[in-house]
């Protein structure tokens, strides 16, 4: 994951404030509720802005760093906002046996983006990950939930047609 | 009552291939065709036979369809269910004979399976705990909390031989006893459902397909060590698993078999799950337990021991999925049952995810001591394509690559051990001919990199040089005094590191320079990669006697590198080539190849 703090400046809502406030309101005394909380601000926002890890810093009571270090630990939680369509590929052994190496460089080759990166408009973001677990369909990337299993290099140009408008 | 189950696989596979409109498609004939009261249609886990899913079984005949696509369903409704008439064209290949079909049992894949982890995978319906109840659910738990003392219990599954299926292979019996023997108060069982090796799919799959058989011997193991909160923590990337253990737990608890005085024998236990955040290292104890208590994933020094200082410093028991699902049937069955099967020292079964190379991805699930080759060979029908085999690898990243040589060694804890690999979490990739071993190598060590948690400097550091000294030698700039600082560097880091994590990173090198030494050294002196992967070391050439000379590589060349006349072979200036290969996709003679 990219861990660069983000440019892009904040545009959280009043309404997400509150969601994000309520969901510690009700985590809070739960053991080891810093995780549980993340993953819901995450949902909340979409990623992990500063502003919010400031937020989760106060109501809990624990320093940034410890709240920035927990974030920056976990391959789940971003620290940047994603693209309307999140692609993943599956570097997992069983995929990268079977090519989804070349899949990940056309990817990137066609968006122009590197890995953790989205495309400018917005539109796209591009992450490998870590098998998916569908390892019969090898090789395998995700649109955000939708599956495209059994795939070559060439696949790729008609799956992102697909999302172009 | 009724007369036809459709049995649909749910799993993550069959999912992905599109399973769950099969399902609604199912719903909506049956429906228009009037048949909905006398035919139901159940979503169940995975049937191990991911290559050909998504897989439809139609009870009573036992009719075993696969690739089934919702155009299909028409047609299954129509021919089969309304009249009888099998479909044929759709059914396993494998089941069809002449003019009987045979039973799954008699085909190839499922013939030298023995399904104990994965019984009621792909046989129920998986968020309707009556079916798990059917299927002898809790009866192991009542019979433990009515009929056996805690330490019969640990007993019975000490005398079993039931060892970790996570990897280590550490008896599961004695780390029980290890946490019963601590001081009564509060202490806690947990669950590793945090499958984070590439390629293994077997414990996602029984939480998928059976999640109450996981939650029964929790609730069996807080009873044995004197728990009362049971964790499971569980990869955040499996939400279809996630939704079915919530969707379990609840119905547990609604029919006493978690919550307060289960089954009224004023024994209190309860399960929560937490999920993962995508931390290869929090499948190791210490880290997982560090991870649920909401802090980063880093491993700790032991001892002290989980079983006396865990989760939240108190005394805990965490075991792997698959060793769970384990333990509701040596209850029930006896530990000689379980003990019959197997090899001396690992007995039961295990279950692999057959992947990569191989004609039936899925998974199996065998008995220990099975050899590598009828596991390739017979159940997963051999090499696709015609091409050879060439490793076999095992224990995901913490494993390391079986050579042909060894396929017929009996597979369990010790002789993977011995051969140089382990057994980890059961994922087995194949490989063949087209495979190169430095790159598999390098590949492994990008993970270990990647996943490193940087508490502990060999694995930090050391990793990071042992993957930058492959990557010098895939790009042909290694001479052969950077192998032997290779192989040194493994050994430090396997003898230095925390974790297992840090210990087990250098096998995938290890290994594979025990098998494999001539590709290091063909790529190190010959400047060369026999398996023509390593882009650097490769070139890009037009056969002449194949080149029409139509000059369509030489329009899309993006660096001006290939130059000739039209109608005459050209040629490819390897100065100027990048070995982009987009020549090779446009020449439609194939006369441009990689060598």
């Amino acid at each position: 994951m990219s861990n660069r703090i983000c440019k892009i400046p904040f545009k959280g809502t009043e309404n997400q404030e509150r969601e994000l406030r309520s969901l510690i309101e009700k985590l809070r005394d739960q053991e080891g509720a810093l995780m549980p909380i993340l993953q819901g601000a995450q949902g909340i926002y979409g990623y992990l802005p500063i502003e919010v890890m400031k937020i989760i810093a106060a109501e809990m009571g624990v320093s940034l760093e410890t709240v920035y270090g927990v974030a920056t630990f976990y391959s789940q939680f971003t620290l940047n906002p994603k693209g309307q369509y999140k692609i993943s590929v599956c570097l997992g052994t069983a995929c990268y046996v079977k090519g989804s190496g070349e899949v990940y460089s056309r990817l990137q080759e066609r968006l122009g983006i590197g890995s953790g990166e989205c495309t400018p408009d917005g539109k796209f973001s591009l992450e490998a990950c870590r098998c998916i677990g569908a390892c019969g369909l090898a090789p395998v990337m995700t649109v955000n939930d939708e599956v495209y299993g059994r795939l070559v290099a060439d696949d790729v140009d008609e799956i992102l047609a697909k999302y172009q408008d | 009552m009724y007369r036809s189950h459709v049995l649909v696989c749910g799993g993550t596979g069959c999912t992905s291939s599109g399973s769950g409109r099969i399902v609604t498609a199912f719903e909506r004939e049956l429906e228009a065709a009037g048949l909905d009261k006398e035919i139901k249609v159940i979503k169940t886990g995975c049937f191990g036979l991911c290559a050909l899913g998504p897989i439809v079984v139609v009870y009573p005949e036992g009719a075993f369809y696969s690739q089934v696509k919702a155009e299909d369903v028409p047609e299954i409704v129509e021919e089969h269910l309304l009249k009888g008439r099998i479909v044929r064209r759709l059914l396993y290949s494998e089941t069809v004979e002449e003019d009987t079909v045979k039973s799954l049992n008699e085909t190839d894949f499922y013939k030298k399976q023995k399904r104990v982890a994965l019984k009621n995978c792909g046989v129920i319906d998986p968020e309707n705990i009556n079916e798990y109840i059917a299927y002898d659910g809790y009866m192991a738990l009542g019979k433990a909390l009515t009929e056996m003392t805690p330490e019969e219990v640990i007993q019975c599954i000490s005398d079993s031989g039931l060892r970790g299926r996570g990897g280590g292979g550490f008896p599961t019996g004695k780390k029980w006893s290890f946490a019963a023997a601590q001081p009564k108060g509060v202490k806690y069982v947990c669950c590793n459902a945090d499958e984070g090796d590439p390629g293994a799919f077997m414990d996602r799959s029984i939480l998928e397909g059976d999640p109450h058989v996981v939650l029964e011997a929790m609730a069996i193991a807080g009873d044995a060590i004197g728990a009362q909160q049971g964790y499971i923590y569980v990869r955040a990337e499996y939400p279809i698993a996630v939704k079915r253990l919530q969707v379990a737990i609840g119905q547990a608890r609604e029919m006493g078999l978690l919550g307060k005085n289960i089954l009224g024998t004023g024994f209190d236990f309860d399960i929560d799950i937490r999920l993962g955040a995508g931390a290869f290292v929090c499948g190791e104890e210490t880290a997982l337990m560090t991870s649920i208590e909401g802090r980063r994933g880093e491993p700790r020094p032991r001892p002290p021991f989980p079983a006396v200082k865990g989760l939240f410093g108190k005394p805990t028991i965490l075991n792997n999925v698959e060793t769970y699902a384990n333990v509701p049937q040596i209850i029930l069955n006896g530990p000689e049952w379980f003990a019959s099967m197997g090899t001396e020292k690992s007995k039961g079964t295990k279950v692999f995810a057959l992947g990569g190379k191989i004609h039936n991805t899925g998974l199996v699930e065998v008995p220990m001591g099975t050899t590598l080759r009828e596991i390739v060979e017979e159940i997963g029908g051999g090499i696709p394509n015609g091409k050879k085999f060439k490793a076999a690898q095992t224990g995901g990243p913490s494993g390391g690559c079986i050579p042909a040589e060894h396929l017929d060694v009996p597979v369990d804890y010790d002789n993977l051990i011995a051969i140089g690999s382990m057994m980890g979490s059961g994922g087995l990739i194949v490989m063949d001919e087209d495979t190169c071993m430095v790159d598999i190598a390098k590949f492994f060590l990008e993970f270990t990199v990647d996943e490193s948690c940087g508490k502990c400097t060999p694995c930090r550091i050391g990793t990071k040089r042992l993957y930058e000294l492959l990557d010098k030698i895939t790009k042909g700039k290694a001479d052969m005094e950077d192998l032997d600082k290779l192989e040194t560097l493994c050994y430090h880091i396997k003898e230095n590191a925390l974790c297992g994590l840090g210990q087990t990173a250098p096998n995938p090198v290890l290994s594979t320079l025990k098998y494999f030494r001539d590709e290091y050294v063909a790529h190190i002196v010959e400047k060369r990669c026999p398996a023509g992967v390593c882009k650097e070391l490769l070139t890009i050439q037009i056969l002449p006697e194949k080149c029409r000379g139509c000059t369509l590589c030489a329009k899309n060349c993006p660096t001006g590198a290939i130059t000739g006349k039209v109608k005459e072979p050209h040629v490819i200036d390897t100065e100027k080539c990048v070995k982009c290969g987009v020549c090779i996709e446009k020449c439609r003679f194939g006369a441009i190849v990689k060598r």
